[in-house]
């Protein structure tokens, strides 16, 4: 279970987060929407403490992620996360970009590595791409490949920052996709994503963040059918 | 005015001796090298600590490396640390000395190399569970040493062609030092320090296609 409590976050004089209180639990689906600036990608990147926080507290299955005994290396191996630009490290094959954080950090043997590896990459359909370098693939496959690298840490959550964004629209589709399947493979996921049709139709709850205020959350038939948030009202109406 | 006899016999007699020489000035660049890129690595890694004492005995480090003559660099190893009591082989010295050059050199492409790294790779590599030093060792460093590649290359030449500077600590047995006391003995100048150029100059050729050859095998992506 994932437990926000009251964070607020600035960047200089601009606080980003104004007192978020969200609690995801296992095997829930959440997304996030908003417009740019609405603070919901600085969440993500709290919650496996890639930044620090101003106040409040976020706990991980019960490990506060900012407390100063946190063993964070140890926690980012629950938390997986994939950005919008997909970082595949250049200097290693899709396989070798998948199987690296588990040998060094988990400790896997390299033929374990090598197995989960293809497993995973299998399972986000790039078995055939396993010896080539990153530059040889698509916007969306390396962004699957991203992925497939977050998943072989065997995490308990998925973080998505926003990771169709930088992609092509003819490649959006089959990333949505692989989300689509890992949500109902029953993984824990908090997607914040622009693509509202994708909202609607994986999510459990959808949180509408506007100006570092999380300003509605509601289940998606709810959200989107009757939203009470006039900020949302006016979202919606222009995304549509 | 060119009543100049050339003997190239009696030079080229003198080769299995220069060629003995140049053995020893290949041993010295590759080792210069390989302490060069390691001091280099290090003095990176200083310079991205964020420690102020660190980071200002890296600076320090490029700077002189950088804007002082390799042969003054030379000459303090051997006869500045000589008043200090450590006495350095002139081999020893020589070698320490193009080390620190070569280090110096190297630091400064390695920053260049840096930032043409983008920050989110180390992000990644953190998002991953790796330590600060698993995410440059895993991540960052094999992709430093290839943009920095070519610019090592060049270095090596210059290793190669710094050793004739072992002249100023009476360095006899690298190829300008055995050329130089052949010469001392026959006075067939012209003659000794032109196949020694020649040596030189296929050593720095096969160095610089090697290396291409090299390159074209470790950077497949």
């Amino acid at each position: 279970m994932i437990e926000i409590e009251n964070v607020r976050k600035s960047f200089g004089a601009l606080e980003v987060l104004k007192g978020i209180n969200l609690t995801v639990a296992k095997g829930e689906v959440l997304t996030v929407i908003g417009g740019s600036g609405s603070g919901k990608s600085t969440l993500l990147t709290c919650i496996n403490g890639l930044e620090p926080i101003d106040s409040g507290r976020i706990l991980v299955d019960g490990v506060e992620v900012h407390a100063k005994s946190t063993d964070l290396n140890k926690l980012r191996q629950k938390i997986g996360i994939v950005f919008q630009q997909w970082n595949a490290f250049p200097h290693l094959t899709v396989l070798e970009n998948v199987m690296l954080a588990q040998v060094k950090v988990l400790k896997r043997s390299k033929a374990e590595a090598e197995a989960e590896a293809a497993k995973q990459l299998n399972h986000v359909g790039l078995g055939e791409k396993m010896s080539v370098y990153p530059s040889r693939l698509s916007g969306g496959q390396q962004q699957r490949m991203a992925i497939a690298r977050a998943l072989a840490m065997s995490p308990d959550y998925m973080l998505f920052d926003e990771v169709t964004s930088a992609l092509d629209p003819q490649l959006v589709g089959e990333v949505l996709d692989t989300l689509r399947m890992l949500a109902s493979e029953g993984m824990t996921m908090i997607c914040v994503t622009h693509e509202m049709k994708f909202a609607r139709e994986v999510s459990d709850r959808v949180a509408f963040f506007h100006k570092g205020v999380m300003a509605e959350i509601a289940p998606p038939e709810q959200l989107f059918g009757a939203p009470k948030d006039p900020e949302l009202q006016k979202f919606l109406a222009a995304t549509h | 005015m060119f009543n100049y006899n050339f003997r190239w016999n009696q030079a080229l007699n003198s080769l299995p001796q220069m060629l003995e020489g140049a053995l020893v000035t290949m041993e010295i660049a590759i080792l210069s090298m390989v302490i060069g890129i390691s001091v280099a690595i290090l003095l990176t890694l200083f310079r991205l600590s964020g420690n102020r004492l660190l980071y200002a005995i890296a600076t320090t480090w490029v700077e002189i490396a950088r804007n002082t003559p390799a042969l003054f660099q030379i000459y303090m190893v051997h006869f500045g640390l000589g008043g200090f009591g450590i006495h350095l082989s002139p081999y020893l010295s020589l070698l320490i000395g193009i080390a620190f050059n070569n280090a110096g050199y190297l630091a400064e492409n390695f920053r260049g190399a840096l930032k043409a790294i983008p920050e989110t790779q180390t992000r990644a590599a953190r998002s991953l569970g790796m330590t600060p030093i698993q995410a440059f060792q895993n991540v960052i460093l094999p992709q430093m040493l290839r943009i920095s590649f070519l610019p090592m290359t060049n270095q090596m030449v210059w290793a190669i062609l710094m050793t004739s500077l072992g002249a100023v600590v009476a360095m006899n047995t690298d190829l300008y030092g055995v050329t130089s006391d052949l010469n001392a003995r026959t006075f067939r100048t012209f003659e000794l320090f032109a196949i020694a150029a020649v040596i030189f100059y296929v050593i720095t050729k096969v160095i610089t296609l090697s290396a291409r050859l090299l390159a074209a095998r470790l950077f497949r992506y």
